[in-house]
């Protein structure tokens, strides 16, 4: 449906997209993230026509656009700005309204048509549809864009930037929309800066970074690439979201360098956090024995970090206490925050260092 | 239908009350004539084409005369009302051209702001925003000041003017194909400067046509003849309807060029056609009137207030309000104890009545 081949656009003497491919097929739904300055909007507009490009060349439906009128590729493609603000008094059905024009002619003035009609209900904006746009608050207004670029009709949608101005339930009700739309086959490109909000919704993930798309695919493995740390110059942290199971980032602050190991006993909640305190105090933790796909298990995966699993419900086998014991013997100090699985590590290091608890030393460090 | 239906009971209406407005101040004057002598005057005029002929005039061509082939129009007048011929005169010759004009160059006035404004996104635009009226004003001032300098007649020469300042402000603000509105606003400012720098180094070797020069200035309908009216109108009507067929365009501009464009509109070649459309239809009106302003500034505002901002429905009937309000305040302009040029008028009421609005805070953006 998209095509776009080695586009490069250069604003004001800086080079802002740069060789740039990029794909999307129908019944797709890309998620363009990136961090600010990386050229979303601009890729977004040369996709749409608004930017003419310098170099190479975006297609759609194999017809490349600068051979296609502005009309036409309207019919193709549908975009909801980024910036919202409408400054004068149009009532929102007229806005949504606007999204026929590229459907009708200039002399055609009916103003009753079935996609605006839809295209409100599925936005739940009927009820918005007399009020004045410059009354509506920013995330009314988000819908209302959408509304019109769904009543546009056309087999790809664009969005620059959808969620900014929404909370949280609207969030999810208009990519929800968007991921409606493409399983009735749209092709759909949403610039989100969330990357969270777009691993959960997007289908795929293009990181765009200094005019390229650095990595695309799953949206687990792209947000698990290094290119999104040096992309964001951030270290981050990917884990599932133990709600909705969606990958989800985290970046870190700056840590400090302590290079000392220390070992956390046991798993569950207990050790996660004092993994956590031990990480952001810039110590190197190993942590264990933790049941397998527990909370700590997978924080010391995401975190890369030495763990050592047993299987969940059942006591603590011998080996797993002893893996245990090893690791907590090569540390410099243990931590015992008392989860389960943490008693027998501590019995067998009644000999050695251990400290009772991680609060005192480093509480109010982590998160 | 609805916006169709909206615009047409909206424009019925603004066209009657016109049509009362005309009849108003047709009796108003030194002679006093009653509403229905004036409406039987006016019948009395009315001429339709009822017949065809194909006939030949001969032309003398040396010493031969040949035949021409001709069409011949037979007019019949229907009307035959019993109204004294002083009263027929003073109403088809003297009042009904300058009403006429004042109408025509009122609804071209209104309909050019209505547009500037939605073009320029700015609610202090107004139809000689790009320099039209500037440039019709040295146009006339000069052939006033030096007839003999210039070729041509007063109106051609204003009209002219208009559309040189016009062009002149494009073709400074337009940079690779793009002509962006801010710039075409501030290329406009400076136009005006300069253009106010020549009028009045031209007035001030204007000598006797000084008092003549002035009255161009401020607007007027004195002069006013059907001749007048025969050119300006035709000009009007059809720039009227291709702004009216660009009202939905128009609607979608609002929303930003970056939008309208992802919409389908030729955001450059739409912005070239409506600004060349607002800028003609407003020469047109400025050659025959000079500069009248406020006209083309308040009436498309206190119609927005009321229909609100869809051009489909703003354009026509600002368009029809302005042709009323103008001919109201030329009536006040001419039946006063002293006759005053109508653009001071229209000033002196149209500024105090925007102050209103403003502090009323009905009128803050578009």
């Amino acid at each position: 449906m998209i095509d776009v081949d080695s586009l490069s656009v250069t604003l004001g003497g800086v080079d802002v997209l740069d060789s740039l491919d990029l794909r999307v097929e129908r019944g797709e739904f890309l998620g363009l993230v990136g961090p600010n300055g990386a050229g979303k909007t601009t890729l977004v507009e040369a996709i749409n026509g608004v930017q003419a490009p310098d170099r190479g060349t975006v297609r759609l439906d194999g017809d490349p656009i600068e051979g296609l009128s502005s009309r036409a590729v309207s019919r193709r493609v549908a975009t909801v700005p980024q910036d919202t603000h409408v400054g004068f008094s149009f009532r929102a059905e007229q806005i949504v309204e606007m999204g026929r024009t590229p459907h009708r002619s200039r002399l055609d003035w009916s103003d009753q048509e079935d996609p605006v009609e839809r295209a409100l209900e599925r936005t739940q904006t009927a009820t918005l549809r007399d009020r004045t746009v410059d009354g509506l608050s920013g995330g009314e207004r988000q819908r209302v864009l959408l509304a019109r670029a769904l009543a546009q009709e056309t087999p790809a949608l664009l969005l620059d930037e959808p969620t900014a101005s929404l909370d949280i339930n609207h969030q999810l009700r208009v990519l929800g929309l968007v991921g409606e739309s493409v399983a009735d086959g749209k092709a759909a490109v949403a610039a989100i800066h969330d990357l969270d909000l777009a691993a959960r919704f997007c289908d795929r993930l293009a990181l765009l970074s200094e005019g390229r798309i650095r990595v695309s695919g799953k949206p687990a493995a792209v947000l698990d690439d290094p290119a999104v740390e040096t992309a964001f110059d951030a270290e981050t942290v990917v884990t599932r979201d133990s709600a909705t199971g969606a990958p989800s980032v985290s970046a870190l602050e700056g840590r400090p360098d302590l290079d000392r190991r220390v070992h956390v006993a046991g798993g569950g909640e207990p050790a996660a956090a004092a993994v956590r305190s031990a990480w952001a105090a810039g110590a190197t933790p190993s942590v264990g024995p933790a049941p397998e796909g527990g909370v700590a298990a997978r924080l010391a995966e995401a975190l890369g970090i030495e763990v050592v699993t047993a299987p969940p419900f059942e006591p603590v086998s011998e080996r797993a206490v002893a893996e245990a014991v090893e690791a907590a013997e090569a540390a410099e100090a243990v931590l015992a925050p008392g989860g389960p699985g943490c008693a027998p590590v501590v019995e067998r290091l009644e000999n050695a260092r251990v400290e009772r608890t991680v609060e005192s030393t480093v509480e109010g460090r982590a998160d | 239908m609805r916006i169709v239906a909206r615009t047409a009971v909206w424009s019925a209406g603004l066209l009657v009350a016109l049509a009362a407005v005309v009849v108003f101040s047709t009796t108003l004057g030194p002679a006093a004539i009653g509403p229905v002598a004036v409406v039987k005057a006016v019948l009395n005029g009315l001429a339709l084409p009822t017949s065809v002929a194909f006939g030949a005039n001969p032309a003398p061509v040396g010493a031969l005369s040949l035949p021409i082939p001709a069409v011949e129009i037979g007019w019949t007048r229907p009307f035959s009302f019993a109204v004294p011929d002083r009263h027929e005169t003073i109403v088809r010759a003297i009042r009904l051209p300058r009403i006429a004009l004042g109408a025509v160059v009122g609804f071209a006035l209104a309909a050019a702001g209505t547009v500037m404004q939605g073009f320029f996104k700015n609610p202090m635009a107004d139809p000689s925003i790009v320099g039209v009226s500037s440039g019709a004003a040295v146009g006339a001032v000069a052939t006033i000041a030096f007839p003999l300098a210039v070729p041509f007649g007063l109106q051609t020469a204003a009209f002219a003017g208009a559309l040189v300042a016009a062009g002149a402000v494009y073709a400074i603000a337009t940079e690779n194909g793009r002509t962006p509105v801010a710039t075409l606003l501030l290329a406009g400012v400076a136009i005006q400067t300069f253009l106010g720098a020549v009028i009045s180094y031209l007035l001030l070797h204007a000598d006797q046509g000084l008092n003549e020069a002035v009255v161009w200035l401020m607007g007027h309908l004195t002069r006013a003849s059907w001749d007048d009216v025969a050119v300006t109108t035709p000009i009007a009507l059809v720039l009227f309807a291709v702004l009216l067929a660009y009202a939905r365009d128009l609607n979608v501009l609002l929303l930003g060029e970056t939008d309208a464009a992802s919409l389908g509109i030729a955001v450059e070649r739409t912005k070239r056609l409506l600004l060349a459309a607002a800028s003609v239809i407003t020469a047109a009106a400025v050659a025959v009137a000079g500069v009248i302003g406020f006209v083309g500034l308040i009436v498309p505002h206190m119609m927005r207030l009321v229909v609100g901002p869809d051009h489909r429905i703003l354009l026509p009937t600002s368009a029809l309000a302005g042709a009323a309000f103008l001919v109201l305040a030329d009536t006040a302009a001419r039946v006063g104890p002293a006759e005053v040029p109508v653009g001071i008028v229209t000033a002196a009421v149209g500024a105090p009545f925007f102050l209103l609005l403003l502090a009323r805070r009905e009128v803050h953006e578009l």
